[in-house]
C-alpha cells in the first residue's frame, strides 16, 4: 500500500515536471522572436517612425506611417465584409445544425480554413484586381475577409452551441420568434466569446503578408482611398527586409515589431472585452 | 354544455420522439379559470405533455405528434398557428429555472417589452407587480439591475414565475414550479396560485401530493405515458377508481 502510494506520487511530480518543461518549449520560441525583434527594432522606433512616411532612398530617417495606416484600413474594410458574413453563418449554423444550408456553409467553411492565404490572393487578384484594371487596398481586403469568414464562422459556431438549450425555451415561451431568440438571447449571451473570437480572426489576418501582395501591392506613399495600391505592416516588412539597403532592414525589424504590438494590443483588447457585465450562464 | 368551450382540451393526443412513444391516448379537458394538476412518477411523461400544449416539443426534430390539443377550441397544431401568438396565450415556467444572464429587472420586463404589451411607462408598475405576485418583490426591490444570475435557485424559480405573468398569459403551465423552494416561499406560490385563478386556466405538475389536492380542482395522473385517471382532485385522493392511482397516492407504488 505505502509503496504503491510512493509510487503514485513518484509519477505524479514526474508527469508535472514533463509538462512544465513541454509548456516552456513551447514558449520559448515567442520570447525568442519578441526578444529579436526588441534587440533590432526597438532601437528605431521614434515618433518620426509612426508619423512620417519613407524617406528618399539613401536617407535616414521617415517611417512607416502610411502602412499602419495602409494596415488599419485595409484590415477595417475586411472586418466590414468578413464579420457580418461570419458571424451570421454561424448563428445560422449553430441554430438550424440541420439544415441543408447550414451543413453547406459548414463544409465550404472548413474547405476554406484549409485554403493556403496565397490562393485565397490570387482568387482576390482576379475577382477585384483583374477587373478594376489595378491593385488596390480594396482587393486586400477582399483576400483577407475570405480568409476571416471561416475562421469567425466556426468559432460563432461553437460558441453558440454552448448555450444552454434552456434559455432557447425560455425565450421561445415567452413568444420569441426563432430569429429573435436568437440574436437578443442566445447571441447575446454569447457575446463575449463572440467579440474574442473576432477579435482573434482580425488579430490573425492582421498579419497576412501573401495575399496582400498582389492585391494591395503596396505604396510608397500614404493613401487613404482604398481603391488605390495600398501599403501595409506585412508588406512593408517584407519590402523593407528584401531591400538591399542597411537602413532598410533597420526599419524592416522595426516595421515587424510594430506589428507585433498591434497584434499584442487586439489580444489584450480581447481580454478586456470579454470582462463581461453580467457572466455567462454557466 | 355543448357550447361550453374548455381552456383546454386533449383529444386522444399521443406523441413520439423517434421510434419511442412517449404518450398515448392523453384525453382529458381543463375549464377555464380552474387549476389542473398533474402528477405521475418520474419519466412518465408529464413534462413532455405540458411542452406539447406551447409546442415547445417541436425544437427536437424527432418529434410526432398525433390526436389533437385545443387551447379556447382551437387545435394548437393547425398549419396556420402562429406559434408566437400560442406562447403568448399559453405561458410556461420551466421544471429548472432558466433565467436569462441579464438583470433582474430585464429578465421580468423582456417579454412585455417585446411583445408590446402596455406602454413603457407602465413597465416598471408591471415589473413591480410581477415579482410582488411571485413572492419576490421584497427580496430583490434594492437590487433589480444586478444580474440574475447572482439570485439563488428559488429566488431564480420565482423570477422565472415573475417573467411567465408579465406576459399576461391565458393558460399557465407550470412544471414543479416549488421543486426548489421553501416553505414559505411555496406557500406564496400556493397563495397566488389561488388568486391567478380569477383570469386564467394554470396546468400545474407537481410531485407534492398535498399541494396537488390544495391547489387543484381536478388531478390527472399519468403512468409510462398514459393518463391513468382524470377527474375532481378531491374524488382522485379520496376515491380513486384505479387500483394504480390509489397505490400511487398512498405511496404503495411499484
Ligand atoms: N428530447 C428527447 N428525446 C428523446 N426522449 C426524450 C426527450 N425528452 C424526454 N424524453 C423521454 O421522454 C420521457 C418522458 O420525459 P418527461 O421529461 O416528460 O418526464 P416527466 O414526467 O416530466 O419526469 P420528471 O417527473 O422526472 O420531470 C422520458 O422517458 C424521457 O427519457
Ligand atoms: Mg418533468
Amino acid at each position: 500500500m505505502i509503496n504503491s502510494r510512493r509510487v503514485r506520487r513518484w509519477t505524479s511530480n514526474l508527469m508535472v515536471g514533463v509538462v512544465g518543461l513541454t509548456v516552456l518549449i513551447g514558449i520559448l520560441p515567442l520570447f525568442l522572436i519578441l526578444g529579436t525583434l526588441v534587440v533590432k527594432g526597438a532601437g528605431s522606433l521614434n515618433l518620426a517612425f509612426f508619423l512620417e512616411t519613407p524617406a528618399p532612398v539613401g536617407e535616414t530617417g521617415g517611417g512607416v506611417a502610411h502602412a499602419i495606416v495602409g494596415t488599419l484600413l485595409i484590415v477595417a474594410v475586411a472586418c466590414l465584409m468578413g464579420l457580418p458574413i461570419g458571424l451570421a453563418a454561424g448563428i445560422h449554423a449553430a441554430e438550424f445544425p440541420g439544415t441543408r444550408l447550414s451543413r453547406a456553409t459548414r463544409f465550404l467553411a472548413d474547405v476554406m480554413n484549409g485554403t493556403p492565404s496565397i490562393v485565397v490572393g490570387v482568387f482576390a487578384w482576379t475577382w477585384v484586381v483583374a477587373r478594376q484594371g489595378h491593385f488596390s487596398g480594396l482587393a486586400g481586403s477582399v483576400a483577407l475577409a475570405l480568409l476571416m469568414i471561416p475562421m469567425v464562422m466556426r468559432t460563432t459556431e461553437e460558441l453558440i452551441l454552448l448555450v444552454p438549450n434552456a434559455l432557447r425555451e425560455a425565450a421561445l415561451a415567452l413568444g420569441y420568434s426563432r430569429w429573435r431568440t436568437s440574436l437578443t438571447i442566445v447571441a447575446r449571451t454569447a457575446l463575449p466569446g463572440l467579440v474574442t473570437g473576432s477579435l482573434l480572426a482580425v488579430a490573425r489576418i492582421a498579419g497576412e503578408t501573401a495575399p496582400l501582395l498582389f492585391t494591395a501591392l503596396g505604396s510608397q506613399f500614404m493613401r487613404t482611398d482604398v481603391t488605390q495600391p495600398m501599403s501595409a505592416l506585412p508588406l512593408a516588412v517584407f519590402a523593407y527586409a528584401t531591400g538591399p539597403y542597411e537602413e532598410w532592414h533597420r526599419l524592416a525589424w522595426a516595421s515587424a515589431l510594430v506589428l507585433i504590438l498591434l497584434v499584442l494590443f487586439l489580444s489584450l483588447l480581447t481580454r478586456l472585452a470579454t470582462r463581461s457585465r453580467f457572466g455567462s450562464h454557466e | 354544455m355543448t357550447d361550453w368551450i374548455p381552456a383546454l382540451e386533449a383529444r386522444g393526443f399521443g406523441l413520439s420522439y423517434g421510434s419511442s412513444r412517449i404518450l398515448e391516448e392523453i384525453s382529458f379537458t381543463v375549464p377555464t379559470g380552474s387549476v389542473a394538476a398533474i402528477i405521475g412518477p418520474s419519466g412518465c411523461g408529464k413534462s413532455t405533455f405540458l411542452r406539447s400544449v406551447n409546442r415547445l416539443n417541436d425544437l427536437v426534430p424527432t418529434t410526432s405528434y398525433d390526436g389533437d390539443l385545443l387551447i379556447e377550441g382551437v387545435s394548437v397544431f393547425r398549419p396556420d398557428t402562429d406559434l408566437v401568438d400560442l406562447r403568448l396565450q399559453v405561458g410556461m415556467v420551466f421544471q429548472r429555472p432558466n433565467p436569462f444572464p441579464k438583470s433582474i429587472y430585464e429578465n421580468v420586463a423582456y417579454g412585455p417589452r417585446l411583445n408590446r404589451l402596455g406602454s413603457r411607462k407602465d413597465l416598471p408598475t408591471l415589473v413591480e407587480r410581477c415579482l410582488q405576485r411571485a413572492a419576490l418583490w421584497d427580496e430583490v426591490k434594492d437590487r433589480l439591475h444586478e444580474s440574475a444570475m447572482g439570485l439563488s435557485g428559488g429566488q431564480q424559480q420565482r423570477l422565472c414565475i415573475a417573467r411567465a405573468l408579465a406576459n399576461e398569459p391565458q393558460v399557465l403551465l407550470m412544471d414543479e414550479p416549488c421543486s426548489a423552494l421553501d416553505p414559505i416561499a411555496t406557500q406564496r406560490i400556493e397563495e397566488l396560485i389561488f388568486e391567478l385563478k380569477q383570469q386564467y386556466t394554470i396546468i400545474i405538475v407537481t410531485h407534492n401530493m398535498q399541494q396537488a389536492a390544495r391547489v387543484s380542482d381536478s388531478t390527472g395522473f399519468f403512468e409510462s405515458g398514459r393518463l391513468i385517471e382524470y377527474g375532481p382532485t378531491e374524488q382522485i385522493f379520496t376515491a380513486p377508481t384505479q387500483d394504480r392511482t390509489e397505490a400511487y397516492i398512498t405511496g404503495r407504488f411499484g
